[in-house]
């Protein structure tokens, strides 16, 4: 398959994985940070840290859409769906993660509440246009990648004229979730930070739309190399050696190695598309992270007829996370998913009762699907011998 | 003779009414004009509520399966061939050759009878390929809307002629050879296509076929199987994960052994779907003695079922059950049973 291959080349990576050992420098520690879940999927799909020397750890961050939306804005959209009667719009994991009460979509679906699965905002457009007589609300989440597409949705539904579509927009920004992560108590050197972190495999998807440029202050102001990888195991592989070769230089800049995809500047075109339509919220809460200022949009004024918040008058809710999830802690990198005491007992990716076990891109999913025979092994060689395939 | 059903029903434009499942004359009239006459075999053809059927030598095989695919017609097959395959399959999985089948129709006020009709021939030409024959069934009709144009629910009945065969899900010992017949995920990638009206260079059929021939050779050359099974629903990945947790073993498969098509592979990246997961309908896979598997392999390649057929990996010793892949790049990882619902209505 082309374009795909090319980047799971088997020689290759083993190339890599070799000059990754040779770099790192005995007794050092290198503690990165992938902050997206594409990237958190792609390490655990692929094996990578099987890949990696000792001195490497890998620390997953909070780029996982679905997981960072708090409780209380699940609850807003169930009662959209419950309170409002309207048909609500949704991608496919947003359906199993709980609310308050436990209460999922795929619950208020079976309830008979009208949730509809969609794989595109344009996907909900024509169930807009097929029900005019019902209101329609997609109900958008993610990064800058997915805010486009929304923009291109509202005026898709503009040009038809319809009249029962809105958009529950919950659409955040990665700089502004980095800045929180890097000024928290637990990162700053000077407050004694339990997290050590080195440096960061920046955004694939997300780059590609805002450019590497946002990133610069980090790099700047924070003294943190940032590498934008893409979602390839080789992408993933190289970034890192980028990384080691910058902190053993003590170099903190921001390096391109999604360079087929990412420019400086980032699409200009789809920035001027969000700019048109959204602005800044003072703050949104984030699951793991809470309030965090300028981080998220909504629908500026002249497009307020779209926001399904004020249409239907939507109050803010406080939402209640399931008792003993440490959703929290593993989004910011304190605690790793088999620190949490629910890992694999009471949550799993069958009945999650936190948002990072239900995402692919979750930590918690990706550490219980891939990897969880690491925890089953804890203290015995990573390569069990009897575990080789070939007789 | 006077015609017993003087007005013969309008199959170009008749549809299915309630009265086609209320027991009366509309309802014979039906069975008869689209069932046995499709369906063509002396047993259905006595008209009684039972067939008796002669009892064979040796073990019987019975299985049942349901079928709601969606949508009914998808490239390489319909929910009719499907409903022979599917059973015929789950009887051969035990070594076992398919005589019987039973069919139970759910129908749906208003479904067009041409659409039941090719149905219900499709289901016959698949039926007649694969030697079995339709001997008993019923039809039931349900108020529009209580049903999604039609249900099937297909009974196999097979016979296990070899006293050596002694195929089980709990069988598979470590050091044990894990083989499939072929490519994995046609069928899931091919309804998915349909459904998202994906279009590909190559179109991408499913594999809807009955493997009992392919299955005959396999036991005739290896009696000593292990276990067979076919990875319908959930994949590779449920398969081999039902196979560890029966047997107490764990599985190691490696990546780069697993057959797929470069367009399957494809689509599931774009789709996001993991082909280990995806469904197969006329894929097989067995776990047998390493001694006994090269043997194996050459019986399976030589059947233009099995041409694609590989060693994929072998079964180890894992008190924790696990089926562990080696990846391309030469990580680990586990291959996880399919969480919450992929593809709903596959089968």
């Amino acid at each position: 398959m082309r374009y795909v291959d090319e980047y799971r080349d088997a020689t290759l990576g083993r190339g890599l994985a070799r000059a990754i050992a040779a770099a790192v420098r005995p007794g050092t520690r290198y503690n990165l940070m992938e902050f997206c879940g594409g990237h958190t999927h792609a390490i655990a799909r692929h094996g990578l840290e099987d890949l990696l020397p000792e001195g490497v750890r890998l620390i997953h961050g909070p780029g996982c859409p679905v997981c960072v939306l708090p409780v209380g804005r699940l609850d807003m959209a169930i009662s959209l769906v419950r309170d409002h009667g309207v048909i609500l719009c949704t991608y496919g994991d947003m359906m199993r993660v709980p609310g308050s009460e436990g209460v999922t979509l795929l619950k208020v679906k079976a309830e008979g509440g009208d949730v509809r699965m969609v794989y595109s905002t344009l996907d909900a457009v024509t169930i807009a246009q097929d029900n005019r007589d019902r209101p329609v609300v997609f109900f958008a989440i993610g990064f800058e990648t997915t805010t486009p597409p929304t923009a291109l949705a509202v005026s898709r539904a503009a040009s038809l004229r319809l009249g029962n579509f809105s958009v529950f927009c919950n659409h955040v920004l990665t700089p502004a979730a980095i800045q929180s992560l890097l000024d928290s108590p637990a990162v700053r050197d000077l407050e004694g930070g339990s997290i050590p972190l080195d440096g960061f495999i920046g955004p694939a998807h997300v780059s590609t739309v805002i450019g590497a440029r946002p990133y610069e202050y980090f790099a700047e102001e924070y003294r943190k190399p940032v590498v934008i990888a893409g979602f390839e195991p080789l992408d993933v592989l190289q970034a890192v050696l980028m990384l080691v070769r910058q902190i053993n230089d003590d170099r903190s800049v921001v390096e391109v190695q999604y360079a087929r995809a990412v420019t400086r500047t980032g699409n200009e075109k789809a920035q001027a598309v969000v700019a048109g339509m959204f602005e800044l919220r003072k703050a949104f809460d984030w699951r793991g992270l809470g309030p965090v200022p300028y981080s998220a949009l909504r629908f500026n004024a002249r497009h307020a007829a779209w926001d399904a918040e004020r249409r239907f008058a939507l109050a803010d809710r406080p939402g209640r996370d399931s008792r003993g999830c440490d959703c929290g802690a593993i989004l910011r990198g304190v605690k790793e998913p088999r620190d949490c005491r629910l890992f694999g007992t009471a949550c799993t990716p069958d009945t999650p009762k936190g948002a990072c076990m239900v995402s692919s891109e979750g930590a918690c999913a990706a550490y219980w699907i891939h990897g969880r025979f690491r925890d089953a092994r804890l203290g015995e060689d990573r390569r069990c011998a009897n575990h080789s395939p070939t007789p | 003779m006077r015609q017993p059903f003087p007005h013969p029903l309008n199959l170009d434009t008749g549809l299915v009414e309630m009265s086609h499942g209320a027991g009366g004359r509309a309802m014979a009239q039906l069975i008869n004009q689209v069932f046995v006459a499709a369906f063509d075999n002396p047993l259905l053809g006595q008209g009684n509520d039972q067939a008796r059927l002669p009892m064979p030598a040796g073990r019987l095989v019975v299985t049942t399966d349901g079928y709601v695919i969606t949508p009914r017609v998808f490239p390489g097959g319909d929910i009719g061939s499907l409903a022979v395959h599917g059973t015929v399959n789950d009887v051969a999985m035990a070594g076992a050759v398919p005589l019987y089948l039973t069919a139970g129709f759910v129908l749906e006020e208003g479904l067009p009878l041409a659409d039941l009709v090719a149905i219900v021939r499709s289901m016959a030409r698949a039926a007649r390929e694969a030697g079995v024959s339709v001997v008993t069934g019923d039809t039931k009709v349900v108020e529009r809307g209580g049903c999604d144009g039609l249900f099937i629910t297909t009974t196999g009945v097979g016979v296990i002629t070899d006293d050596r065969l002694d195929l089980s899900g709990d069988k598979a010992r470590p050091g044990d050879l894990i083989l499939v017949s072929g490519t994995l995920g046609d069928h899931g990638v091919a309804v998915m296509s349909q459904r998202e009206t994906l279009t590909f260079e190559t179109p991408i059929l499913s594999d809807s076929a009955a493997l009992h021939d392919l299955v005959a050779d396999m036991v005739e050359a290896v009696p000593e199987i292990r276990a067979m099974r076919d990875p319908t629903r959930g994949g590779l990945a449920a398969t081999l994960n039902e196979l560890a947790q029966q047997s107490g073993v764990g599985m190691a498969i490696r990546e780069a052994d697993i057959p797929l098509k470069p367009a399957v592979r494809g689509a599931c990246e774009l789709l996001g779907l993991d082909p280990l997961t995806v469904a197969n309908e006329g894929k097989l896979l067995a776990i047998c003695p390493p001694e006994r598997a090269e043997a194996l392999l050459e019986a399976m390649r030589a059947h233009p079922l099995g041409h694609e057929a590989a060693v994929i990996g072998r079964v180890v010793q894992d008190p924790d059950c696990f089926v562990q892949m080696e990846t391309r790049l030469g990580g680990r990882r586990i291959v996880d049973w399919l969480a919450g619902e992929q593809l709903p209505r596959i089968c």
